[in-house]
């Protein structure tokens, strides 16, 4: 690598204690070192990668449902495949792609842009990568057997009740059950890495968008987890051990179910959505060469969104027959957290028309975002309307919306990530020219897919069909989406194809290859095991545009409590305005995170097998395990 | 429900077109401030620094906020005209759902029939919906919004048919195996024409004319036929699936899934599971003249 491709201050800070930091931070090579590990940045790549899996696997799925539907009355799989296939889809998309996805990004830049070492917790955040990844695998294993959960991804009582024998639905209640556990220990980890591990200097009011989006969610997910986990148990406990949570002629009710999953559910959105909308706040400005347009506005509606999203679920609902007065509350708090969406949608193009465009292949897709966002968000609005929801709702416009939502507002915002962040993540550039065509494709063929579905539903057609008679005008518009999707695969497909040359292939990457604003650019293009070799001050919302806050890297390089050169440890810093505290010791690899997944997959799938003594021999092994992390820290003592 | 034919749709395609030109209006914006920073704030601009809070509060909370009051205003305005019918109903329909077709039920006549729901046209008609398992939703987009079906809850609503004519509802709620085959129809009849055939459904069946349709009647009564569906008039009084005492007179079969022709029923009652696969009537083992039988019978029952 060239020299001057380093930043000058870096170059200065790595000779002063770069050679003693790469000994201190050593991991160990080789199978051991990949099992034990707890850096973030391995930690985050294998969330991407593994999310990214579980995105192609349902992508699939989604393209063998498409091709059953490209005409009427057509053979491809049989009515209980197909049912089982749109239920794993949802629910592969929602809890095993879009979150991890984004908890990837956080695991691997938000310590980066807020200048630490590592994430608060490193071995709490090893263990939520490895239940991750075991409870994905717990939930796919029905797949192959034919047992898949087969209820939707909303599982509505009584269907998946008494009226659904065999495991599919227990593969989902456990499955979501034993995920349940990676997400809320990630959301934890991530709430305070970023109130107590900050850079000095960086106050609430100088950080990053991104990180806004991942705490906001990470709070949104300690509350909306607790009455998903609360109804899957429920439903887990009638269907085994014969309770009547859901079950109405025992005086059990099925509408609770609704309540329960949709007060979870509509969060859940906001959830995915939320960070996905910080990587947009990350890209924009970088290349529109400017601060984003009102910060403080951007915060605020980052914040509000995160608490109206939990006055809003009854709108899933207004088909259910529910009284007028509760319909006319959610329908106006539904209307009112557009505002904060509004707000945001303007500070980006705000910030577009006063900057000045650098047009990379990031940049397009945040382009092609904010078309397909503004699209999902109005006829989002139009749910509101309640006389128009009850006409519309569960009808192919509401695939059409949600779909411009989610693979809109994540999936772009994802991509965009991806092509903004790869020169950081392996020090390779991609290809710019084929970056066009990686864009061109995919939005093409998301809009070619998912646009038609909006007037199929117009048209009278319902969700969750497996198959639809002729004659019914909806044959054009299902041939169009099903082709859509071939384009977006072979676009997608492409997209891989650019990422893979680039590892092999590509360009290396200087430490700052595109101009950013964040302190992640003042790393290594990968950046190093230690993340930075002096801990900076940070002076503004833009470290790396200040001109003061990079030179405290070269000044600070003498002083032990910026560089930590003894063992890992990592700074902490006050909540608010990120003053000193202390000079934290961190834990270093340790195999006991996935012990204990592993012991809980064993007592999930014991759960499953209802091999109930097998379950408390598992529970008994969980207990140990933890009390051995608890009692013995490595690298602390 | 873009073609609506009754008073309910009709406002709700009013309320759809505002919303989508309000929607068109405000993309359209949006998108090409985009674009034109896309493509003209280029390379020889210049980056203002502000902080750009006005431009944000102004476009970005005031008039959305403004906007979205008045589609407030829609919603309120629109749960509060579709409360009550316009006139008083004269007919009151009972409709249960079951995995996977739809009981009729009209109390006043007394009698019960499948998928196909007659209504006068022009008078707005009664709605009591129930199940008899799971979640199932109510839709006929080009008459009414959908409603849904619960266990143990009784939901009424109202709708009506401006003109006869037919329209086709499909369950909206997923509802297991063959939700993909849960349809009904609306037939909305001028008022005398369906007098004439409520009074033709209330009455039970005639005894047979030919020597193959009484043939066809002791099977249906001998066979397990008797145990799940009714005829009115025979000793067939089942009650797990659709009465069949005037199936004859229905155009399709199996919630909309065949046409109601002798071959069609025929390949239902022999193997109803090649043709709706999950569907909850067994194959029926019967010889060739049973089958010929059983079918010239039901076809017969007009």
């Amino acid at each position: 690598m060239s020299a001057s491709w380093v930043l000058p201050e870096r170059r200065v800070a790595e000779a002063a204690v770069g050679e003693v930091l790469d000994e201190v931070w050593e991991e160990e090579p080789g199978l051991k070192g990949w099992v034990t590990t707890v850096n973030h940045k391995r930690i985050g790549r294998r969330y991407l990668v593994t999310a990214g899996l579980f995105f192609a696997l349902s992508g699939i799925q989604a393209l063998v449902m498409r091709t059953q539907l490209i005409g009427p009355e057509a053979d491809v799989v049989s009515p209980e495949v197909y049912n089982q296939l749109f239920s794993l889809h949802g629910t592969t998309m929602i809890f095993f792609f879009a979150t991890p996805m984004l908890f990837g990004f956080g695991n691997f830049f938000l310590p980066l842009m807020i200048g630490t070492r590592d994430m608060a917790f490193p071995r709490l955040n090893a263990f939520s990568y490895w239940v991750f990844l075991m409870s994905g695998a717990f939930m796919f294993a029905s797949l192959p057997f034919g047992v898949a959960p087969n209820g939707g991804w909303f599982a509505y009582v009584p269907l998946t009740a008494d009226f659904a024998p065999g495991l599919n639905i227990d593969f989902y209640t456990l499955g979501l059950l034993f995920l349940g556990v990676s997400t809320t220990v990630g959301a934890i980890n991530f709430i305070v890495t970023a109130l107590k591990m900050r850079a000095p200097g960086m106050t609430l009011s100088r950080v990053p968008l991104f990180v806004w989006g991942v705490v906001t969610t990470s709070f949104m997910v300690l509350f909306a987890l607790p009455p998903l986990n609360v109804a899957n148990l429920m439903l887990f406990m009638d269907r085994r051990f014969e309770t009547k949570f859901f079950a109405p002629e025992h005086g059990g009710d099925v509408v609770l179910w609704q309540h329960l999953f949709w007060i979870f559910g509509h969060p859940d959105v906001y959830i995915i959505v939320l960070p996905a909308l910080g990587i947009i706040s990350s890209v924009i400005p970088t290349f529109s060469r400017r601060s984003i347009v009102a910060y403080p506005l951007v915060v605020l509606a980052t914040v509000a969104t995160g608490i109206i999203s939990f006055g809003v679920w009854v709108h899933h609902m207004f088909a259910v027959g529910l009284a007028n007065v509760s319909l006319t509350f959610f329908s106006a708090a539904t209307l009112a957290i557009t505002i904060p969406g509004g707000i945001q949608m303007l500070a980006w193009v705000g910030t577009m028309l006063r900057g000045r465009i650098v047009m990379t292949t990031a940049m397009l897709y945040s382009c092609g975002f904010i078309v397909a966002f503004m699209l999902g968000g109005v006829t989002g609005v139009m749910f509101a309307v309640v006389p128009f929801d009850q006409q519309i709702t569960d009808s192919y416009f509401v695939v059409a919306h949600f779909h411009y939502v989610l693979f809109g507002g994540a999936v772009l915002p994802i991509l965009a990530g991806l092509f903004y962040w790869w020169p950081k993540m392996t020090g390779r550039m991609t290809s710019p020219r084929w970056g066009i065509w990686s864009f061109v494709l995919v939005f093409v063929g998301f809009n070619l897919t998912f646009f038609p579905m909006h007037i199929s539903g117009l048209l009278g057609m319902p969700r969750r069909i497996y198959t639809y008679e002729d004659g019914l005008g909806w044959n054009a518009w299902n041939l169009a989406a099903t082709l859509g999707s071939y384009v977006l695969a072979v676009g997608l497909l492409l997209t891989v194809a650019i990422f893979a040359h680039s590892l092999f292939r590509g360009p290396r990457a200087p430490d700052d290859p595109w101009g950013a604003n964040t302190l992640e650019w003042a790393t290594g293009s990968p950046p190093k095991h230690y993340n930075f070799p002096v801990v900076p001050t940070v002076h503004s919302l833009d470290p790396m545009w200040d001109g003061k806050t990079l030179q405290t890297m070269e000044t600070h390089r003498h002083d032990d409590e910026r560089t930590m050169t003894e063992e890992h440890m990592a700074l902490r810093t006050s909540e608010l305005d990120g003053r000193f505290e202390a000079v934290m010791p961190m834990p270093s690899d340790t195999p006991v995170p996935f012990v204990v997944a592993l012991a809980m997959l064993a007592g999930f799938t014991a759960l499953l097998f209802s091999a109930y003594v097998v379950a408390y021999v598992a529970t008994a092994m969980v207990a140990l395990s933890v009390t051995w992390w608890l009692w013995h820290r490595p690298g602390v003592e | 429900m873009l073609s609506p034919a009754g008073p309910k749709a009709d406002s709700v395609a009013v309320l759809w077109w505002i919303l989508f030109w309000i929607s068109v209006a405000v993309s359209v914006v949006v998108i090409a401030m985009m674009l034109w920073a896309a493509l003209f704030r280029r390379k020889e601009t210049t980056v203002k620094h502000d902080s750009g809070q006005r431009f944000v509060l102004v476009l970005g909370v005031a008039i959305p906020a403004a906007i979205l009051i008045g589609t407030f205003g829609l919603s309120v305005g629109g749960i509060a005209g579709n409360a009550d019918p316009p006139t008083s109903t004269q007919v009151t329909i009972e409709v249960t759902g079951h995995r996977w077709w739809w009981e009729v039920r009209y109390p006043e006549a007394g009698f019960a029939t499948a998928n196909e729901i007659h209504v006068p046209a022009g008078t707005p008609v009664r709605l009591r919906l129930r199940t008899a398992d799971v979640i199932h939703s109510f839709w006929v987009p080009e008459l009414m919004p959908k409603i849904d079906l619960l266990p143990r809850r009784v939901n009424e609503t109202w709708f009506s048919a401006d003109h006869p004519g037919v329209y086709r509802g499909q369950c909206a709620e997923f509802c297991g195996t063959q939700h993909s085959h849960m349809a009904f129809s609306v037939v909305a009849q001028p008022p005398a024409a369906f007098q004439a055939w409520l009074d033709q459904q209330s009455a039970p069946v005639t005894a047979p004319d030919t020597e193959q349709e009484r043939q066809g009647l002791a099977v249906l009564e001998s066979s397990s036929c008797a145990t799940c569906h009714t005829v009115r008039g025979t000793e067939a009084d089942g009650d797990l699936g659709p009465d069949l005492t005037h199936v004859g007179s229905r155009d399709r079969l199996a919630a909309g899934a065949i046409p109601n022709t002798f071959g069609y029923m025929a390949g239902w009652v022999s193997n109803s599971q090649t043709v709706k696969p999950g569907n909850l009537m067994p194959p029926q083992q019967l010889t060739p003249d049973e089958l010929r039988a059983v079918v010239t019978y039901l076809q017969s029952l007009e």
